[in-house]
């Protein structure tokens, strides 16, 4: 199953706080889909997940500096 | 791999240090660490279950102190407080600039497993108890119980 959030308009530190909240309520082995914006949130949500043990599968630019991560839990 | 610790000692009851520690308190443990907080004397006003100014304590100066000090929404900030003024703009201002607010942050870390604790001799000085805090505070600690809750980690004093 895949979910999705939108940390667009997020700021340090709610932005892996939410992704983390997030990751906790979904299932093993579900997918979510994190819109974020370059810099911070995409330096440190995909890194941070991988450094807890979600796999990171995808990171693909949307438009501009709006970016999606794609992890499984 | 072991787990990392973060350990809180939080003694600040103005809005901008409960700021800086539920800010560090909700990040590490969004990045897996075990965050522990240790509310003492100011800090207790930010985690009473009654969140403006109320009555409670035992003895008439515990509740005229606790009454003056009140909780979360009448957290001073350490500086600029333009009596009372302050944290309620800056509030706006978080809100309106999509920064977590206070309020968001304590949630967060509660969201998190961020273990709260309550000290044991500041309680005794203010005449409350445990029932007059957020359930999150599951326990009332003394020095010794947090020094083994916290070792082997960083310890903070905010």
């Amino acid at each position: 199953m895949i979910h999705t959030i939108d940390i667009t308009k997020e700021h340090c530190p709610m932005t892996f706080v939410k992704t983390k909240i997030k990751l906790a309520q979904i299932a093993q082995g579900d997918l979510l889909e994190v819109t974020l914006k370059a810099g911070e949130p995409l330096e440190n949500v995909p890194r941070s997940a991988a450094e807890q043990g979600f796999i990171v599968l995808e990171t693909k630019q949307l438009h501009d500096d709006v970016y999606q991560v794609t992890i499984q839990k | 791999m072991a787990t990392k610790k973060l350990s809180i000692i939080c003694f600040s009851g103005d809005f901008d240090k409960l700021v800086a520690a539920f800010t560090l308190a909700s990040g590490s443990a969004a990045c897996n660490y075990e965050v522990n907080i240790f509310f003492t004397f100011w800090g207790l006003n930010a985690v009473k279950h009654k969140e403006g100014r109320t009555i409670v304590g035992k003895g008439f100066l515990a509740r005229f102190f606790n009454f003056l000090q009140g909780g979360l929404r009448n957290v001073p900030m350490s500086r600029l407080n333009f009596l009372g003024a302050s944290p309620k703009l800056m509030t706006g201002m978080m809100r309106k600039r999509n920064v977590a607010t206070l309020k968001e942050l304590i949630e967060a870390s509660e969201a998190l497993g961020v273990n709260f604790y309550a000290c044991e001799m500041s309680m005794h000085i203010l005449g409350i108890e445990l029932k007059d805090f957020r359930p999150s505070v599951k326990e009332v600690l003394g020095v010794s119980r947090f020094l083994e809750y916290s070792e082997g980690g960083e310890k903070l004093f905010i």
